[in-house]
């Protein structure tokens, strides 16, 4: 704080003070003779409802003393004349960084020790299972729900269907650089509005919802050729690009044929954000074992 | 009795009413209108561009401030979920900043990145599609506004008179940023950048 704001601060602060001293003692009852019986201020209402002139009780000036003096003890101890800093060296920073230092030596030590663990164990220990569960609540509800279901575009995260994998390298990466799954806008490529149903009709055959009839058949060269790179030519999926698996009857964005146009008309970016530096890598780790206990 | 002099005269009881009233002010408000910490933005704060801009606006009109706070004071329980607490140079280019002072809703202050755009965009259009314990109300209506680019056009002018470091270039572009932009794009735009100065998320 530069020296004028200093003195401009603390000067003003200490002359009101003063000024309150001021005030209050020279307002104050100033001795038994002003006292008198007919001491009125003059305000005559209804005929005879006067105001009288008399002292303030005493408990009453007591408490304007008291806090001109607490006034004073608090600006000696604490910052606030300026760039005074306070006898008691406290700032709002200092406890800040207390209290964040208290909390890591109370936890690192458990959030260690679980780290420690074999993963699979982990996923079974119920005390880290606990841990894991609020770290849930906390940074994964608002998108994979409360009960871990998830949402239309917002996958499950309890059946057995992963579309990055649930091994422990698989979910930590998710967990601490998201993941980014990109469904390119396919329709211009399908021949037509023909072409989009004939493909809507063939994806919803590989999963046993529709019929594999002649129209479906129809887009199996143009599967092959656009989708089974990401897919896999069986319908598969794959991992490696997040790509879903066709063929079970788990649909992230749906499965009606409305769905699945949108899919392939408007494309899809589902995206994971990254957490890594929310939650550290022992964390991470708790997390993920928790995630995992969720579907095995 | 003294007092009894100030009862009575009304000139000299409103000169004591000013002082003792205005002293808390003069000493508090004054110097940090000088203090470098509170007028000078901090690392990696810009102005908004347009469209950010148009978003922010939006949230205004729709009182979203009116739930959610955009000010993490500085305790282990706020920094632990939304991130390092705020500093008074992160909302120079508010006006008026968004602190708040209710949460019936989380603290946004540093939302942006934490959800995806889609996320963003299907929540503010049926929060309970996505969170079904959610007691926000839905924003259909901003996939169907358009941002009006003459009026963004407008603003940044306004707001460069005001001091605020915007380019005549930046003015120039600014319609053309916004073009056919819908409000929930602009909304979005605005969320998705808040906070996201500090790298370090914690």
């Amino acid at each position: 704080m530069p020296a004028f704001w200093h003195w401009f601060v603390a000067a003003g602060t200490i002359l009101f003070v003063i000024w309150c001293v001021w005030l209050v003692s020279w307002s104050a009852k100033q001795g038994p003779q002003n006292v008198a019986d007919d001491d009125v201020v003059g305000h005559k209402w209804d005929g005879d409802l006067e105001e009288w002139n008399n002292p303030a009780p005493k408990w009453w000036l007591y408490l304007y003393i008291i806090t001109i003096a607490w006034a004073v003890a608090y600006m000696i101890a604490y910052p606030g004349l300026g760039s005074w800093d306070g006898a008691l060296g406290w700032s709002q920073q200092g406890q800040y960084e207390a209290e964040m230092q208290a909390a890591a030596s109370r936890y690192e030590p458990i959030y260690a020790k679980f780290a420690a663990m074999d993963f699979e164990e982990l996923s079974q220990n119920p005390d880290a299972n606990q841990l894991g569960k609020s770290l849930y609540a906390s940074y994964c509800t608002t998108c994979h729900g409360s009960d871990a279901r998830g949402a239309p575009g917002f996958p499950n995260l309890t059946d057995d269907d992963w579309l990055w994998g649930n091994s422990e390298e698989a979910l930590t990466t998710t967990l601490k650089n998201g993941r980014s799954g990109v469904m390119p806008v396919l329709a211009p490529a399908l021949g037509g509005d023909k072409g989009i149903d004939n493909m809507v009709s063939y994806v919803q055959s590989l999963s046993g919802i529709a019929e594999t009839d002649a129209d479906a058949m129809s887009a199996q060269p143009t599967f092959l050729a656009l989708c089974s790179a990401c897919h896999n030519a069986d319908g598969t999926g794959n991992p490696i690009f997040g790509a879903p698996n066709l063929t079970d009857d788990i649909w992230l964005y749906g499965s009606s044929d409305e769905a699945i146009r949108t899919t392939l008309v408007q494309g899809r970016n589902g995206i994971m954000p990254a957490h890594g530096q929310l939650l550290g890598d022992h964390r991470t780790k708790i997390l993920a074992a928790y995630v995992y206990s969720l579907a095995n | 009795m003294r007092h009894e002099q100030i009862e009575k005269s009304l000139n000299l009881m409103i000169v004591l009413i000013i002082v003792a009233i205005s002293i808390g002010g003069l000493v508090e408000i004054i110097p940090l209108m000088f203090s470098s910490d509170a007028t000078e933005p901090a690392e990696n704060i810009e102005p908004y561009s347009p469209l950010r801009l148009a978003g922010r606006d939006v949230y205004v009109r729709e009182g979203c401030y009116n739930c959610h706070s955009q000010m993490i004071r500085p305790f282990r329980s706020e920094t632990e979920r939304y991130g390092p607490f705020t500093t008074a140079g992160e909302t120079v280019y508010d006006r008026p900043f968004q602190f708040g002072s209710k949460r019936t809703g989380p603290d946004l202050a540093r939302v942006g990145g934490r959800y995806s755009d889609e996320w963003q965009r299907l929540h503010l259009t049926d929060p309970r599609a996505l969170v079904p314990e959610s007691n926000m109300p839905g924003y259909p209506w901003l996939l169907e506004n358009t941002v009006d680019p003459e009026l963004v056009t407008a603003k940044l002018k306004a707001l460069q008179w005001l001091g605020d470091p915007y380019t005549d270039d930046q003015i120039a572009g600014a319609a053309a940023a916004v073009e056919g932009r819908t409000e929930m794009d602009a909304l979005v735009a605005y969320l998705q950048g808040l906070g996201t100065n500090r790298r370090d998320r914690r």
